[in-house]
């Protein structure tokens, strides 16, 4: 046979039944992955119209969706300024527990001792609801801002400092040896080796701690009680359902949910991007 | 100095008659009464390479980790020639122990990050070292990229780059495939050849420790302790011709044998 023939009879073969399926059960499933939440989703909005029609339901028991929609756009004036507080103490209370949270993983696992010393007190504060603290903080603490900022601190570091604490401890073993032998320095492995392989662990905790920041500045909102100039949307949650002005509770407990859904999907973006080299989390893979 | 001028000095003090370690009486006892490692004597010289033969709890790691540093014996002197400490070891360990979130470049670079010297500074010595386990091509890639094999270069590489006096390795291949240990063992003992390196070498089989050693110490377990040392005199360099030579079976027999004794020992 000549080399040519030898070619055009070796050709590329088709893909056999069981490739084919697979290759066809990957293309449904990335399809599904945004289709079917939206399906859903439209789904619920025409049940939840449905309900308010046939059961008469008056608007300021359970408004229709349209008028939630028209609310949020009608009332955007109000809306959006009170996202934007409640977003501020979010973001700032984050970045506390980002800082508070890694800075104490860093030092319990520097020290034993001030591990042993303070975790407890690190869980106990975590498991203590923070309904529960929050009036006895806004009575020890005058500015609002940093009780509030307190409040979502309290809710949001624990995620930090346990998954960070965790990662700092998971170092594999043998690089540890190597560092040694090679002398290096207290700061050199916490530089070089500990924090980069508490790195994951890390964005998984801080994934978690998003979520929890908005719900503690909410939670503080609520029990804080501000109002006029600078209230954040629980505040406005708070405000409408006392007017009985239900569709504005409505639009803004949308508003609170899709920052909620915003924050998670920014963290997971950051995550992706800063592990989509080296990580098996993060990376793609052929099958 | 490049790895071809520590050549030539290894070269140099081969002849030398003073060891580049000595381990005289060595013992080691975790939590007072697991006895590790009992009464061990070496002497190991500039340009050897010698295996650790034996089975599994005889104590064979515990000595590297002592020679390392890593550990203090409970007994007994480890002493180093000219009267220095350890200075410069290479480690190479039975799994790859790469940093996932570095190149491979970065990952050979490390001995010197940790010495405070930077990677612009280091550039030549560590291309130099991935081209010597043929590896300077996927110096940016990324240690998940690498088969098993090429990771285990790349720590070799590592243990290289600072053209160590002594290089421990713990079960390197052990976790390859045959074909593979059998690949990498022979571009060791050229690589050994290139840059002429002292190696102590852990190691669970007999034809492995034949291959490559100058020298097999045959460990026994419970308490750890060395029962036999063969010479393996068969001059390097070594290659198919020498595995498959009747020569070659002899040594093997002759380790099977001691390494038998030293499990009936413990049986």
């Amino acid at each position: 046979m000549r080399p040519a023939d030898h070619t055009a009879a070796r050709a590329v073969p088709e893909l056999d039944e069981e490739e084919a399926s697979r290759a066809c059960a990957h293309r449904l499933e990335r399809l599904g992955k945004w289709t079917l939440p939206l399906l859903v989703l439209a789904l619920t909005i025409v049940l939840w119209d449905r309900i308010c029609v046939w059961n008469d339901i008056p608007q300021y028991i359970l408004p229709r969706p349209g008028l939630v929609a028209y609310t949020l756009w009608h009332d955007a004036p109000v809306l959006f300024p009170a996202l934007l507080v409640t977003l501020r103490t979010t973001a700032l209370a984050l970045l506390v527990a980002v800082v508070g949270g890694v800075g104490l993983a860093v030092l319990f696992t520097q020290s034993k001792l001030v591990e042993m010393s303070f975790y407890p007190y690190a869980v106990i504060l975590q498991v203590t609801p923070i309904v529960a603290i929050a009036p006895l903080i806004f009575i020890y603490i005058q500015s609002k801002l940093v009780g509030m900022l307190l409040c979502a601190w309290v809710v949001a570091f624990f995620p930090v400092l346990s998954n960070t604490t965790l990662g700092l401890d998971s170092a594999d073993h043998n690089l540890r040896d190597l560092f040694s032998i090679y002398g290096a320095s207290r700061w050199q492995r916490l530089r070089y080796l500990q924090l980069p392989s508490a790195l994951p662990y890390f964005l998984g905790g801080l994934r978690i701690a998003g979520g929890l920041a908005l719900i503690g500045a909410v939670v503080a909102e609520y029990v804080a009680g501000t109002g006029g100039v600078g209230s954040g949307l629980a505040f406005t949650i708070l405000e409408s359902s006392y007017r009985l002005n239900i569709p504005r509770v409505f639009a803004a407990l949308i508003l609170i949910a899709s920052t909620g859904v915003a924050i998670f999907m920014a963290l997971s973006l950051l995550s992706h991007l800063l592990l989509r080299k080296w990580h098996e989390s993060a990376v793609k893979r052929e099958t | 100095m490049t790895l071809q001028d520590a050549r030539a000095t290894v070269g140099a003090a081969t002849a030398s008659t003073v060891p580049l370690l000595s381990l005289a009486e060595v013992s080691k006892v975790f939590n007072g009464e697991l006895v590790a490692l009992e009464g061990m004597a070496l002497d190991l010289f500039e340009g050897d390479f010698v295996s650790l033969l034996g089975p599994s709890g005889c104590g064979k790691s515990t000595a590297l980790r002592l020679i390392a540093g890593l550990s203090h014996p409970t007994s007994g002197r480890i002493a180093w020639g000219g009267g220095q400490g350890a200075g410069d070891l290479g480690v190479v360990f039975q799994e790859p122990t790469l940093m996932p979130w570095a190149t491979v470049d970065h990952n050979v670079w490390l001995p010197w990050r940790l010495r405070g010297r930077g990677f612009a500074q280091m550039k030549d010595q560590v291309t130099e070292a991935l081209a010597l386990v043929g590896l300077e091509k996927f110096a940016r890639s990324y240690p998940r990229e690498l088969s098993g094999g090429m990771k285990m270069r790349v720590s070799i590489a590592r243990a290289l780059v600072t053209h160590p006096r002594l290089i421990l390795m713990d079960e390197p291949f052990a976790a390859l495939d045959e074909i593979t240990r059998h690949k990498l063992n022979t571009d060791l003992l050229e690589l050994r050849a290139k840059i002429g390196c002292t190696i102590i070498f852990v190691t669970h089989s007999v034809f492995e420790s034949v291959f490559l050693s100058s020298r097999v110490v045959v460990m026994a377990a419970r308490p750890g302790r060395v029962i036999r040392e063969l010479a393996v005199d068969a001059p390097y360099p070594r290659g198919e011709e020498f595995r498959t030579s009747s020569e070659y079976a002899a040594h093997c027999r002759a380790a099977s044998l001691a390494l038998h004794d030293a499990i009936g020992e413990n049986a």
